[in-house]
């Protein structure tokens, strides 16, 4: 081939052309749909948990797309309904996530609510998971030998305990709690035609 | 769907059936040269059937190889003076550049691996190196990609872009200062991108990470060496542009569109993110690092055997079948997530169609190497390159598999994908731009190899590493994928029963480490000139006067 402006030009042309296809044509697809009429946006400290999670990278482990159950048997482990796009209207940046090193978090909220259960597994996850590969995230928390009124004290099995004093949470412990326990996506989707089986299940 | 997106569907399957139609067209009224004399033009006068071979193996062992490449082949003359004083000034043109975006991927690739490693520990050992943020795991691996996809991948990628387009060309490098300076700038973008990730600062998008506003370092650096190897290519003095420079030449305007459409900031939102975040991940890989990684196959092994490549008319498929396929196949990572059927359909559909470019290539890579794979042992660079191309047609034809929601279901979300991505990113793209490197620093700085057998040593451990690593996590990804689809079983189950697997992960992936330590200190070695001088050596070996047969009966 011997004409340099065909190839370049060519190949450029082929990617925008696709592009259309999949740039623009979601963008334009995705801009139409509301948000779930149901969701609630985030609180000011959930926000802050929410970026949090962004920059602990927890996506890396944590998928945020439950499956239709006629795909995958997501719903019937508690991670609840098909997620729709509109479930995602205040997510920026997106966190849908590519693994289940450990399980999908969309509904997390829903499935363990406990604010205990969170801190525990946050400060130490297997002080409450036997055999989590989840790294403990210590610099979140404090020990302190005397909490004072108003500290959230974690409570933990004796083994994993401090040696003297308690554990307690700083904030940002407590703000990526306050997101992980917002996820909740359980509510009926205004899109999503209720899958009957599924419903009677849970 | 709504109504503007069919017209838009319905247009690009209407532009992409008439470029097929413009190309046939244009093939059968002959508008393109594409005859089997244009795999010729990487050769000289009398230099096909020589071997082109640098990396300081035994004359003895050079000269097998050339009686082994070409019985009964063309007879080689030799270069003359004339060429061998061009060509060498070719090789020479780009020095600066190319030592700055080589020496540098080098580090990226010694820091990246080392980051891999730990991270992999990490899984294993969760309580390990806990004690303050930026050691977590979750600041880690993407530290780890971003190090090795941006500064070991792309950096060196642009150093053998750099070298060879000045020989595709037979001209020297334009604008070479401007290449360096844009590969400074690259590194900068490095040094604060990867510090930012550490800090938490971060996209939080997935192969995106870098904060935008260091992702205009990037842009600012890519353009300024894509401009000089545009130039170059413009100002070339041969008539016919080889398949290698198609294939440089597109990536570089490629990369920036990507690169730009999916970091613009404020544009994009929820699930149309995640589009735009898939469609660039896999074109990262589909439309930048894997042309250039083919270009350096489609060089080096017709260079090193001194015969051309198989078919040249395969090539011209292989390459515009795969900017049309690759571009749309990224969304199958979101097969099962909230996104239109269609759009997953469409993916699906290309990744399949994939079959038609990795098979032409695969073809014209292997056919040429038909009856020559004792070569192999001689030839540093094309035991890389050629492993490197057996692994693209490996990892190809197991992504077009792995994109059959059937098979998605189980794989997706689990260790398979990461073993998918390491046999494509290391097994092909890494072991390319080895073997290329091993073939280009003797002619840069005109030294030889010092060490040998270090070669011996980084080829092997890389090799049984990547393939320990590759293996066992496929191995570890299906049964995690098994038993998460099995509703049965608790959701633990998938986690321990990778354990094995990881540990395993830990040990190919410290071997690769090593492999690259040797590696950089070979590099080190030749850069402090540790190595004998090319200078009195012959710039291209002929055929020793031996006949084919008694060749063979000394390398049996």
């Amino acid at each position: 081939m011997n004409r340099l402006w065909v190839i370049l030009f060519g190949a450029v042309g082929v990617l925008l052309v696709t592009s259309l296809t999949f740039v623009v044509d979601p963008y334009l697809q995705f801009s139409a749909i509301p948000a779930e009429s149901k969701l609630q946006p985030y609180s000011r400290e959930e926000a802050d948990g929410r970026d949090l999670y962004i920059s602990l990278g927890c996506m890396y482990c944590h998928s945020q797309q439950p499956r239709d159950p006629a795909f995958a048997p997501d719903g019937s482990r508690g991670w609840g309904r098909a997620s729709t796009p509109g479930d995602y209207a205040y997510d920026h940046p997106h966190q849908l996530g590519t693994m289940r090193t450990g399980p999908d978090l969309f509904n997390v909220g829903a499935r363990l609510p406990d604010k205990q259960w969170h801190l525990a597994h946050l400060y130490n996850p297997r002080a409450v998971v036997p055999g989590s590969i989840m790294p403990s995230y210590p610099f979140l928390f404090e020990i302190k030998e005397t909490p004072a009124p108003g500290d959230v004290v974690v409570k933990l099995p004796s083994i994993h305990a401090p040696p003297i004093g308690a554990v307690v949470a700083r904030p940002d412990a407590n703000a990526l709690v306050a997101y992980l326990r917002g996820l909740d996506h359980t509510y009926p989707s205004d899109v999503l035609v209720a899958a009957p089986a599924e419903e009677s299940a849970r | 769907m709504n109504g503007v997106a069919l017209p838009l569907v319905f247009f690009t399957f209407v532009a992409g059936m008439t470029g097929l139609l413009v190309l046939l067209w244009s093939i059968t009224r002959n508008r393109f040269n594409w005859t089997q004399q244009g795999a010729r033009v990487i050769f000289d006068p009398g230099e096909e059937g020589s071997v082109e071979e640098p990396s300081n193996p035994s004359a003895h062992g050079v000269a097998l190889l050339g009686a082994r490449a070409n019985p009964g082949g063309a007879t080689p003359t030799g270069l003359s003076p004339e060429d061998m004083a061009a060509r060498r000034l070719c090789d020479t043109s780009s020095r600066m550049p190319v030592m700055i975006f080589l020496s540098s991927s080098i580090v990226w690739l010694v820091v990246g691996s080392l980051l891999g490693v730990t991270a992999s520990l990490k899984m294993t050992f969760p309580d390990w190196l806990t004690s303050v943020a930026p050691l977590t795991f979750g600041r880690l691996r993407p530290m780890h990609l971003n190090a090795v996809t941006y500064g070991w991948g792309s950096m060196a990628a642009i150093a053998v872009a750099l070298w060879l387009v000045p020989r595709l060309a037979r001209a020297p490098l334009q604008g070479g200062r401007v290449a360096s300076w844009g590969g400074c700038l690259w590194n900068l973008g490095m040094v604060l991108g990867l510090a930012s990730l550490a800090c938490g600062w971060t996209d939080g998008v997935e192969w995106l990470e870098f904060p935008w506003q260091i992702d205009a370092l990037f842009a600012v650096g890519g353009a300024m060496t894509g401009f000089p190897i545009i130039l170059t290519l413009v100002r070339r003095r041969t008539q016919h542009i080889y398949v290698s420079a198609w294939y440089i030449g597109a990536a570089f305007l490629w990369f920036p569109i990507l690169f730009c459409v999916a970091n613009v900031p404020g544009v994009h939102f929820g699930v149309e993110h995640a589009t735009v975040n898939w469609w660039f991940a896999h074109n990262v890989l589909g439309l930048w690092l894997t042309p250039l990684g083919l270009a350096t196959a489609y060089y080096f092994i017709p260079k090193v055997l001194g015969r051309p490549i198989f078919s040249y008319g395969l090539s011209l498929i292989g390459f515009w079948s795969l900017a049309l396929f690759y571009s749309q196949v990224g969304l199958h990572h979101l097969i099962g997530g909230p996104v239109p059927t269609w759009l997953i359909t469409i993916s699906i559909v290309h990744s399949l169609m994939m079959f038609v470019p990795v098979i032409a290539v695969a073809v014209n890579h292997h056919w040429t190497m038909r009856g020559r794979f004792s070569t192999l042992r001689y030839s540093p660079t094309l035991r890389f390159v050629v492993l490197g191309a057996m692994m693209y047609t490996f990892t190809s034809l197991e992504g077009s598999i792995e994109a059959l929601r059937s098979v998605n279901r189980i794989t997706h979300f689990t260790h398979f994908t990461i073993a998918h991505a390491h046999a494509g990113m290391y097994g092909f793209v890494s072991f390319e731009l080895f073997g290329a490197i091993y073939f280009l620093l003797p002619r840069v700085m005109e030294r030889e190899w010092p060490y040998p057998r270090l070669i011996v040593a980084h080829f092997w451990l890389a090799t049984l590493g990547m393939v320990l690593y590759v293996v066992a996590l496929s191995i570890g990804g299906i049964l995690q994928g098994n038993a998460m689809v099995d509703a049965s079983r608790p959701f633990m189950d998938s986690v321990r029963l990778t354990i094995p697997y990881l540990h395993a992960r830990s040990v190919g992936g410290t071997m690769m480490t090593v492999s690259h330590l040797a590696f950089a200190f070979h590099v080190l070695a030749m850069m402090a000139k540790r190595g004998p001088a090319r200078a009195s050596t012959p710039w291209v070996r002929e055929i020793p006067t031996s006949t084919p047969a008694s060749a063979a009966e000394v390398v049996a």
